[in-house]
């Protein structure tokens, strides 16, 4: 069994969904990490959860990047750990440097600017990263996002340099799979709904697949991903255990 | 010696700044049509403690440069006079 670690600031709010889907969804073990803590607990990966990490004061993620655990999940990432954002979590990683990019207010084609709290659909690039193994070619995932901030911007250059190294790991996309600017929800550059660093251990996505994960919401489609990165620690562990 | 910081700090010229757009917009819609390209950003002042005004500068760039601003979005800008 996994053990995961699930960093909670104040303000944290996706703590516990996360916690309970993967000690009961994925049947791993899940502990909190307190932000003024530094011990990650022997934990296996990290999730750096959703929320309002004190207050998106300053900027969304921006504070809580300066806290003793994300030192300490630096550090764990630096090492080659897999560390994965989810929304604020997200923001937080881009803030502390370990993703390219920001995530700025949203956009949108229609109604300007929006807190969007909806079902959207997502494509993932490729099948070979830790939240992305498996996911059938072309298939649209339906996953659910909340987020005011989540307008991923990034320069040229690391844009041209995240297509290059195959860093994008998720656009969002029409129903269909056809990535569409009327499927973007909040005017990200190229529809990016997620990426990764350029190692592939440290991942950040806005949408929540935390939240598509038990049968009893109605939609299943985050198992995709998070079974993808429960499979890919679990083997990350089990070379591990050979080599030592 | 205590220093007093201003900082401004804005989104970057070439992003969209919805906020401002929406109150670009809002201003119009207020019977204000003259107003044109309204940004939004922060102010912040601090206090801070130093020897003299060039290291005062030097520790307000540091805040600036690794918390107060992120450079991939914002820039900044401050003065700094004695308290």
């Amino acid at each position: 069994m996994l053990k995961f670690g699930v960093v909670v600031v104040p303000g944290s709010n996706c703590d516990h969904d996360t916690i309970y889907v993967l000690k009961h969804i994925y049947k791993q073990d899940a502990v909190p990490l307190w932000h003024k803590t530094s011990d990650l607990q022997g934990c296996d990966a990290i999730i750096v959860p959703g929320g309002f990490s004190y207050g998106d004061y300053l900027r969304a993620g921006a504070l809580a990047r300066y806290s003793p655990m994300m030192n300490a999940v630096a550090e764990f990432a630096k090492n080659g750990g897999i560390v994965v954002g989810i929304c604020n979590g997200f923001q937080i990683l881009c803030e502390a440097g370990l993703l390219p990019g920001a995530l700025l207010l949203n956009t949108q084609p229609h109604s300007g600017i929006n807190y969007s709290c909806k079902n959207i659909h997502l494509i993932a690039e490729n099948d070979n990263t830790a939240l992305t193994t498996g996911i059938p070619k072309g298939k649209a995932l339906t996953i659910p996002i909340a987020h005011g901030e989540g307008r991923y911007f990034a320069d040229a250059e690391t844009l041209e340099k995240l297509n290059k190294n195959g860093q994008i790991i998720f656009r969002y996309c029409d129903e269909k799979g056809k990535i569409t600017p009327d499927s973007n929800p909040n005017g990200s550059l190229e529809n990016i709904a997620g990426i990764c660093n350029e190692t592939k251990n440290v991942f950040g996505m806005m949408p929540h697949p935390e939240r598509a994960s038990d049968e009893h919401l109605g939609n299943t489609d985050g198992k995709y991903i998070l079974s993808a990165l429960v499979k890919t620690v679990q083997a990350r562990k089990a070379e591990r255990l050979v080599v030592s | 010696m205590k220093f007093i910081a201003e900082i401004d700090v804005m989104p970057l010229k070439a992003l969209l700044d919805p906020q401002g757009r929406a109150v670009t917009s809002v201003l119009k819609n207020m019977g204000m049509p003259e107003f044109e390209n309204v940004r939004i950003g922060k102010h912040v002042t601090l206090e801070v403690e130093s020897d003299s005004e060039a290291n005062a500068k030097v520790k307000v760039e540091e805040a600036c440069k690794n918390l107060l601003a992120n450079p991939i979005m914002e820039s900044f800008h401050y003065s700094i006079k004695a308290n």
